[in-house]
């Protein structure tokens, strides 16, 4: 029973909520990274799961996943799959150059006690919340007031011939990764270099784990651990050629009132290729 | 082999020649490319270059694939080159005149690259590394570099030895 309800609830709220639990991690994860020739084709697979990159758990939805491409102009997902685990979908880069590959979200989250000490939460599961609607919805002397605004982001990236960096330019908003090191350049033995960005100011100890892939043949996670300098830089060293997860949170108190939080969720697949 | 002993000594024999500088300098790659004892096999993708300490300097001499292929879908696995790709391949309009060949399958193989062509006498003085990196459909890569030190004043010989992609690699520096 309690696997069922956890399941519908990681699955209708993957999307709507800014943060999932810290268990359950979602990633879009591309078949390859390097592409050569005119016009290639690649497919990605996308999921919520707790071992990284094996889809497990619950699909990750496709609705709000967006392309950005080298030169912009819209790149469709083609062959949208949603199944019991994981969702997939295609993307054929007819521009030689970086792609990024993303979802994005934020919103406002007030939670409270009520008179009956009871939790309460706005906005309602599934809804968005709209901060004109803050003042009815939430009681002026709501006891344990907390509120919060999140941001969410899921990404992942991918390069035909040439790296390019155009999709690198921040939207300010939210926890943003800004490569210092090409995320598609990334090779074993090497040492790659991140900005995060809070709103597009550095976002300044931020919290960055990273796992390799294939979880399920080893028997310790192996997460490096880092935080972000006084610039919002981090740098990891890749121990060997893999697919790889990246995991930063951030959370401040200089937020926009109603909010008194701001919280920050950004999360990565990149690939690492052998020397 | 008889051919391949021929070839050693003529740089040799350039040497003790008053007018070897009127001789073009050139550079020869001896490789073999194994024999696989394997149910599929299809011909290495292979690329061979000249790498400066600086590595934007960095001189193509051959570039083996299916660039035939209705297409261009030969293109597709050049990506597989993986340090060719990275160092030169991506940034490159494909197809490469002047270095681009078919595959070879296993046996040895004798090129001649010439200074008119790659201009290996403009390249600036210093240590470089001679790269040979070849892949193969449902099989394996191998990398392979040779130091040398240029200009290329004397005849010399260099050589490595692969491990399973490639056999015996000689570079021979005929100047």
């Amino acid at each position: 029973m309690k696997f069922t309800l956890s399941t519908l609830l990681l699955t209708s709220l993957a999307l709507t909520l800014p943060f999932t639990s810290q268990a359950h991690r979602a990633w879009i994860v591309p078949a390859a990274t390097v592409l050569s020739a005119e016009d290639p084709w690649v497919t990605f697979d996308a999921a919520v799961s707790n071992d990284i990159f094996h889809a497990d758990h619950a699909p990750y939805r496709l609705n709000m996943v967006e392309v950005l491409a080298p030169q912009g102009g819209e790149v469709k997902l083609q062959n949208e799959s949603t199944g019991k685990y994981r969702s997939t979908f295609d993307l054929q880069l007819s521009q030689q150059g970086t792609y990024k590959v993303f979802s994005a979200s934020s919103g406002l989250r007030a939670r409270w006690v009520d008179a009956e000490g009871k939790r309460q939460g706005w906005p309602k599961r599934g809804q968005q919340a709209d901060v004109n609607d803050f003042a009815t919805a939430v009681p002026k002397d709501a006891k344990d007031l907390s509120v919060s605004q999140g941001s969410r982001r899921i990404e992942t990236f991918v390069t035909a011939g040439s790296p390019t960096t155009e999709v690198f330019a921040p939207t300010n908003q939210g926890l943003e990764l800004v490569p210092v090191t090409h995320p598609n350049d990334l090779f074993a033995g090497e040492t790659a270099q991140f900005k995060l960005l809070i709103d597009g100011e550095a976002a300044v100890a931020a919290k960055v784990m990273v796992l390799a892939g294939g979880m399920r043949y080893r028997n310790s996670q192996d997460e490096i651990e880092t935080t972000t300098d006084d610039q919002g830089l981090f740098t990891i060293s890749w121990p060997k050629a893999g697919m790889y997860w990246l995991s930063a949170s951030y959370k401040d108190n200089k937020a926009n009132a109603p909010a008194t939080e701001r919280t920050g969720s950004y999360t990565a697949s990149f690939e690492v290729l052998p020397q | 082999m008889r051919k391949t002993g021929i070839k050693k000594l003529l740089p040799l024999l350039l040497c003790t020649l008053p007018m070897a500088s009127v001789q073009a300098l050139t550079l020869e790659v001896q490789m073999e490319l194994p024999q696989m004892k394997v149910a599929e096999y299809h011909a290495p993708y292979v690329a061979m270059w000249l790498q400066g300490q600086d590595k934007r300097q960095l001189t193509n001499l051959a570039l083996w694939y299916d660039h035939e292929m209705k297409n261009d879908e030969g293109q597709q696995w050049l990506k597989d080159i993986r340090q060719w790709w990275r160092r030169s391949g991506r940034s490159l309009s494909l197809p490469v005149d002047g270095i681009t060949g078919a595959t070879r399958t296993a046996g040895h193989h004798t090129l001649q690259f010439d200074d008119k062509q790659f201009a290996f006498s403009s390249l600036p003085a210093g240590e470089y590394q001679f790269f040979i990196e070849a892949v193969r459909e449902v099989g394996g890569r191998e990398l392979l570099s040779i130091p040398v030190t240029l200009p290329f004043e004397k005849a010399q010989t260099f050589k490595a030895s692969g491990n399973n992609e490639l056999g015996q690699v000689q570079l021979v520096v005929m100047p």
